[in-house]
């Protein structure tokens, strides 16, 4: 045996070795708010598929809604020297020296669903996030397209008052509905992206609009206010989904049910699937060397009843949601 | 007698007539009433069906209050309740499913009751416990997920009518029944007043001033489980994170605008649960008239503002009509 195919082989047996840690096992990091909404909850269990399916190793630290303990835990993610840390952050200020740490360790970080505040921008890889206004001008073209050339009265429930997913929800319809002049939101009031507060709103709107005869379209800011404002229609007599047609943001399970039901024509979806482009843009990144866009933009999916609600309602309701 | 015959309630009256009316000016459809699927259908029926769960928890708050007491946990009770209430509809009879929701809120009153009773804490902070650590304990039931049910029974709790009449709204008036019943036709409520205003004297001329507290505690929890069932039912699933959020701060609010003291030794249930429509009537107006939604706290404030001040003792002196009256029966 020469020197040369012992030096093939050994080089064969190590690259074997090496093979599966460096493109089998990265090992992330992920700072999670904790358990604010279903939504949340349903982004913490879709991330842990998405890291199964790609073989990443996937540590997950719930803050409990405190900044101090997203903190700590991208802190410890350093120690731990892991390959990128995903930050879902609660807060949109005060990361600059957490970052500025985990630059100098010359570990990525990839934000998630949240943006922070514009100073710290040279401090992260990129940030994965739903555009709420794009979410808003989705459910305005659906509305305009299904209505066509008739005048539409639209009633709005809006978010709470000073929220800017709520800001960002409502600007992107009522910039979709402007090009078309036979559609007119007539009236808009908050129900606090809740349940009891979107039935309760619904009742005054149907009340003051004649007993809802002249409501043609419900649009709300999240599907949650949706399923309240639904029942109070049911309630008061009318037909939901087909006297009265409704679209709202988010896509959580209830609103496929509802749809099923034919109660509810459709739902934009905010994806709880983050953490599925930020793991391909850190493999890129790791493998290539690919720098990816300062934002990765997820896609605001809309869903009707021709998407077989049903089904999408069973693989979405053991999310966590 | 003087409990359910209110003297002192002219001005929350008036107050309430004149939100009617300016309600009937921002909708003119606002005393419209008809029947739909057998239930009354129209504004002011909303007024009464959303004004129920703070109207329960009024009823509660006030007899803590007259002992000069307040309960910041009703509202984090009402999620534990609905969250109880939920996660057993499905699977149990109603009459479980309220049990298990009222025992709750019982507990619950029974942890504030002897807090401030037994271990002689202030009101605000024992109470303020219950407040945080309830709202966890009702995210833990539901595991912070929005749990709905279809069980017909409990759903005819918050959608159901008698007669027409929304059950919430037949519930809140049998409660304000037996609330009155127990405390005005026994000596119990002159007991509770005596706690509110000296509770020492009182202990001393042989008054069970620390039973009387817990009591009021307890139902003070039993009455936000109830209204935290009716919560639950009208939107068919418990919200643990949204569920009688603040309501604890509109409960106050209702007492004080019954004009309920405070510093406790007296009170009045059936000022309390008007004060709790007069809240509800302004809400639903706000909601009728179409202003933006940034201008809803902003009324709201203006409105409780010029109810309290109607009852204010330095301006009622210029008001003209209410000292006479007020001489008249003191």
């Amino acid at each position: 045996m020469n020197l040369k195919a012992l030096f093939a082989a050994s080089a064969t047996a190590a690259l074997l070795i090496a093979m599966p840690a460096s493109a089998g096992q990265l090992t992330i990091g992920f700072s999670q708010i904790g358990s604010e909404s279903g939504w949340r909850a349903a982004e913490t269990s879709v991330s842990k598929q998405e890291a199964a399916k790609r073989q990443v190793n996937l540590k997950i630290a719930d803050a409990q809604q405190k900044q101090e303990n997203q903190i700590k835990a991208i802190r410890s993610f350093i120690a731990q020297n892991v390959d990128a840390i995903f930050l879902a952050p609660v807060v949109s200020t005060g990361w600059d020296s957490v970052l500025k740490e985990a630059k100098e360790a010359k570990i990525p970080v990839v934000l998630l669903d949240r943006d922070i505040d514009p100073s710290g921008k040279e401090l992260y890889l990129t940030a994965v996030t739903s555009d709420s206004v794009h979410e808003g001008e989705v459910a305005g073209d659906w509305l305009a397209k299904t209505v066509g050339a008739k005048a539409c009265s639209i009633v709005e429930l809006q978010g709470t008052v000073g929220a800017s997913v709520a800001a960002n929800r409502k600007k992107g319809f009522d910039t979709a509905i402007a090009k078309h002049s036979n559609l007119k939101v007539v009236r808009s009031q908050t129900g606090d992206f809740t349940r009891a507060k979107g039935k309760e709103v619904m009742e005054s709107f149907i009340k003051a609009e004649g007993g809802g005869k002249s409501i043609c379209a419900v649009y709300a800011h999240n599907d949650d206010m949706m399923v309240g404002a639904i029942q109070a229609m049911k309630e008061a007599g009318l037909k939901p989904g087909k006297e009265i047609l409704t679209v709202s943001i988010d896509a959580v399970p209830d609103i496929f049910k509802a749809m099923a039901a034919g109660e509810a024509n459709a739902t934009v979806e905010l994806t709880p699937n983050m953490a599925g482009p930020a793991l391909d843009a850190i493999a890129a990144f790791k493998d290539k060397g690919t720098v990816p866009p300062k934002w990765i933009q997820t896609e605001s999916k809309l869903y009707t009843a021709a998407d077989d609600p049903q089904k999408i309602y069973d693989s979405k309701k053991g999310l966590g949601y | 007698m003087t409990a359910l015959l209110p003297r002192r309630g002219l001005a929350q009256i008036l107050a309430l007539i004149v939100i009617l009316a300016v309600d009937r000016v921002v909708s003119p459809q606002f005393f419209d009433l008809r029947l739909q699927d057998g239930r009354l259908f129209g504004s002011l029926i909303d007024v009464l069906n959303r004004g129920t769960p703070v109207a329960l928890l009024s009823l509660g708050m006030v007899l803590v209050i007259a002992t000069r007491g307040i309960d910041l946990s009703v509202g984090a009770v009402m999620a534990i309740s609905g969250a109880i209430a939920a996660s057993l509809a499905d699977s149990h009879g109603l009459p479980v499913v309220l049990a298990a929701a009222l025992g709750a809120g019982l507990v619950c009153g029974l942890w504030n009751g002897f807090l401030v009773s037994v271990l002689g804490m202030q009101p605000i902070v024992a109470t303020l416990i219950l407040m945080v650590a309830g709202r966890g304990i009702a995210q833990l039931i539901t595991e912070g997920r929005i749990v709905t049910f279809s069980s017909p029974d409990l759903v005819w709790l918050g959608n159901g009518s008698i007669l027409g009449v929304p059950v919430p709204v037949a519930i809140a008036l049998g409660m304000l029944i037996l609330t009155g019943a127990v405390v005005r036709g026994s000596a119990l409520g002159l007991l509770i007043e005596a706690t509110g205003g000296n509770a020492r004297a009182s202990e001393l001329a042989g008054v069970g001033t620390r039973a009387m507290i817990l009591a009021v505690y307890v139902w003070c929890g039993v009455c936000a489980a109830l209204a935290g069932v009716i919560a639950a039912a009208d939107i068919m699933g418990a919200d643990a994170n949204n569920a009688g959020l603040w309501l604890e701060l509109d409960a106050i609010l209702a007492v004080v605008i019954g004009g309920t003291s405070l510093f406790g030794g007296r009170f009045s249930l059936v000022l309390a649960v008007l004060g709790a429509l007069i809240i509800q009537t302004m809400n639903t107006g706000i909601l009728l008239s179409g202003y933006p939604p940034e201008f809803n706290l902003l009324v709201k404030a203006v409105v409780v503002l010029t109810v309290l001040l109607l009852q204010s003792p330095k301006l009622s002196g210029f008001s003209g009509i209410m000292p006479p009256l007020r001489r008249a029966k003191a």
